[in-house]
């Protein structure tokens, strides 16, 4: 098993966190975890993708041409890896904002309404566990929850630990978006 | 605590191998893609701990000169930086490898020249490997791929540094410093004692306890007869290191048809290059050089044995490639794909260069 | 009085220092170095301080003070010897570690260094001499050559417009949080030189207090660099440069 991901977005999406919970989880569920993120000016509100790729075997490369999976955030980030979704992939991206719809029919996609999930949280920066809980629905390979939760713990700095329930709740939200 | 697991990135991986290690002193100036080192660092306070000292100095240049300080009696200490401020340390790196003082330096490479991008280049290899700075010496230069290489290349650099009195660089690139692997952490070491390094470092200067000889530390020699010996001296080490020291790794190289010669985390991309490449029938063979000082000449010129042609991949205009071509003595064509300024080749790109330059 | 009598070691009302070796010393006739030189190694001595004191040894003409007195040295790049001695006395904070530098040293090449080892209030000694020229490469103008003073890069005098103004540098270390003592002292008389050497005892105690960076500059002449007899450049130190770096504490908490 490997799997090899990008999650592409906005800076501020919650982008780079969001695949270093994904990281935390596999590490977790005792897999070898590679995450790769795009660092620099883009930290600062530009677009931000992160790789990651988790496998049962040592993992080559952080540079991909092609993935697994693809979770796109906005339209940029749609137009520029849809082409890499491998034939049989998965594209999961936020239908906000997004007016070029993917059209590939040789991969799964997965058109999300993760902000109107969010708003019914009630807690906007709930978002990307909302994202993520998508993710670890669609995917092949399924992380154990209590890793998840693991890996929460692990990602999260002590002082946030009260916050886990909650993020779990919208792991768990996300996940109902996938059918 | 042995064998711990953790997720880390590689320059937080350093720092914590670092107190593990018992690293008697941390001197460095921020600069990205690196500064998660010092940061870590003043985080985890080891000076509550370990006793290990963490500064930040004034400039790249003071930070060097008191890795200069701290190796001449006798501690282990190390810095590190970006290669803009690796350029700064150059002069010190000189006095340190002049006065055979073992320390260990960390460059997290960015593209250059001048002020760059922050982003991923390997193009300080002939700065590393080279010189540098002024003067005949050189570095003992180890090249990670991946997180864990970074923690277990500390342990290496210093003891390699202390056993041939010669400072050890790590040259690793913004990927490898950036990106977040699962690592396994070694347990702590104490910190030697004062006594220790004494015994260990009879030509320390930290004070003449019990009235000893004084120690002098100095690179500067007025007579060109005494300076040449002192010259030979160094030699002599750099050859024993030659002799003893060159590391590397190889993967399918035996029933390949053509080499990849790449180093650093670049070696993986071309890893993944192999993989696509052994699916359309092509058979490539990789070989990583591990320490890029002392180049490994011999593991390189038998792995090029036999093959139809070689591939120096590198994120530079091409600079191990003139290492690779005095290994393999021009026997066969060798070529070169890099990308520059901060550009990371794909897989993909790799594996059509290879397809381009040597079919 | 008999020989044996005169010297007899109740009679003694001199001896060369122990820690300065039996060499001929580089320095040229009149230069100030040597009286420095002798000052430290009577003041360690006596204060007991032998077994664990490091030095820093500048780039410049005492670059060779390795040589003379025989306690541990390390002989810094240009500039550097405050970030060597923070790092030893960081790494050794039981020994007693000091800087010895030149202008070119503490006021040019190194100025960050300088200020920055004083601004952490690192527990070292800087000691400055400043004989306002570049002896050792043969009579450049230095940060603190005083304006209207011939050297071989101001062969007209020094001049405002072209090469700035003269360095306080001991001023500016003065308003330093990090310095508990900054003195400005010379060696130009007997007189002179014990208040230098009381002002290096007091430096030294700083130290061992942990009270923060000491900094003694001691005005010098530089008789060779300035072209004149070693007693005229001891007049021409008084009448010139004092004006310019009046000898006395500027701080002392």
């Amino acid at each position: 098993m490997t799997q090899e991901i990008i999650i592409a977005g906005f800076g501020g999406q919650g982008v780079l966190s969001m695949g270093k919970l994904l990281a935390y989880s596999g590490l977790m569920d005792n897999k070898e975890v590679t995450w790769f993120p795009s660092y620099g000016p883009e930290q600062r509100g530009g677009t931000a993708n992160v790789t990651v790729v988790i496998s049962d075997k040592k993992i080559s490369s952080p540079i991909l041409d092609a993935y697994d999976i693809v979770v796109a955030l906005n339209q940029q980030s749609l137009d520029k890896f849809t082409p890499k979704v491998k034939p049989g992939g998965i594209l999961i991206y936020d239908k906000n904002g997004v007016n070029n719809k993917p059209t590939r029919s040789d991969i799964r996609i997965f058109p999300l309404d993760a902000i109107e999930a969010t708003m019914q949280l009630g807690n906007s920066k709930a978002y990307n566990m909302v994202v993520l809980g998508a993710l670890l629905q669609a995917m092949s390979y399924k992380i154990p929850i209590e890793n998840v939760s693991k890996g929460l713990e692990k990602s999260l700095p002590e002082r946030y630990h009260h916050l886990i329930p909650l993020n779990l709740e919208a792991i768990k939200k996300g996940e109902e978006l996938i059918l | 605590m042995d064998g711990e697991v953790s997720l880390l990135k590689g320059n937080e991986a350093v720092a914590i191998a670092a107190v593990r290690y018992g690293c008697d002193a941390y001197f460095g100036y921020p600069i990205t893609p690196q500064s998660e080192v010092i940061e870590t660092l003043s985080a985890l306070q080891p000076w509550e701990t370990t006793g290990m000292v963490v500064l930040q100095a004034e400039s790249e240049v003071a930070a060097i000169n008191m890795v200069y300080g701290g190796a001449a009696t006798g501690k282990a200490v190390m810095t590190s930086s970006s290669s803009p401020g690796i350029s700064l340390k150059q002069e010190g790196i000189s006095y340190i490898a002049a006065c055979m003082l073992p320390a260990l330096i960390l460059n997290v490479m960015r593209g250059g020249p001048g002020l760059g991008t922050i982003q991923p280049s390997q193009a300080d290899y002939f700065q590393a490997t080279k010189g540098g700075g002024h003067g005949d010496y050189h570095l003992i230069v180890l090249a990670p791929s991946s997180v864990q290489e970074m923690v277990d290349f500390v342990t290496l650099g210093f003891d390699l540094s202390f056993k041939y009195r010669t400072p050890a660089m790590i040259l690793a690139d913004g990927i490898v410093g950036q990106m977040m692997e699962k690592v396994v952490l070694p347990p702590q070491k104490p910190r030697r004692t004062d006594e220790e390094v004494r015994k260990e470092c009879p030509w320390a200067a930290n004070g003449r306890e019990g009235l000893r000889k004084r120690n002098i530390v100095t690179s500067l020699e007025m007579d060109p007869a005494r300076m040449e010996v002192n010259n030979h001296k160094l030699q002599e080490i750099y050859r024993e290191i030659e002799a003893n020291e060159q590391r590397s790794e190889e993967i399918g190289t035996e029933d390949a048809d053509y080499l990849i010669v790449a180093f650093g985390s670049v070696a993986r991309i071309c890893e993944k290059a192999r993989e696509i490449g052994l699916q359309q029938g092509k058979k490539i063979g990789i070989i990583r050089p591990i320490t890029l000082w002392p180049f490994p000449k011999k593991a390189v010129e038998n792995a090029a044995k036999g093959k139809k042609g070689v591939l120096v991949v590198e994120l530079n205009a091409g600079q191990m490639i003139e290492d690779v071509r005095l290994a393999v003595h021009d026997n066969l064509p060798v070529e070169h794909f890099g990308r520059l300024g901060g550009i990371i080749p794909s897989p993909g790109e790799i594996l059509d260069a290879l397809n381009e330059k040597l079919s | 009085m008999e020989i044996n009598n005169i010297i007899k070691d109740s009679n003694k009302v001199y001896s060369a220092p122990r820690l300065l070796d039996e060499v001929d010393m580089h320095y040229c006739p009149g230069c100030s170095h040597g009286v420095v030189h002798k000052l430290i190694a009577e003041v360690l001595d006596e204060m007991g301080l032998t077994e664990k004191t490091v030095g820093i040894s500048p780039v410049g003409c005492a670059v060779f003070a390795y040589n003379y007195i025989d306690i541990d040295w390390i002989e810094a790049a240009h500039g550097r010897a405050p970030a060597i001695a923070t790092a030893v006395k960081r790494l050794w904070p039981e020994d007693i570690v000091f800087t010895y530098q030149g202008d070119g040293d503490m006021a040019a090449i190194g100025t960050a260094e300088t200020i920055h080892a004083a601004n952490r209030g690192e527990n070292i000694v800087m000691i400055f001499v400043n004989n306002a020229i570049y002896g050792m490469t043969g009579g450049q103008m230095a940060p603190t050559t005083l304006l209207g003073q011939k050297t071989s890069t101001t062969p007209f005098g020094r001049r405002v417009d072209l090469n700035g103004h003269p360095l306080e540098i001991t001023e500016l270390m003065k308003l330093l949080d990090g310095t508990c003592y900054v003195t400005r002292q010379s060696v130009h008389t007997a007189a002179a030189a014990r208040k230098t050497k009381a002002a290096l005892k007091k430096a030294f105690q700083n130290s061992i207090d942990k009270k923060g960076t000491s900094v003694v500059e001691i005005v010098s002449t530089c008789n060779a660099g300035w072209k004149m007899s070693p007693q005229k450049a001891n007049e021409w130190m008084v009448e010139n440069m004092f004006p310019k770096y009046p000898p006395g504490d500027l701080k002392d908490i």
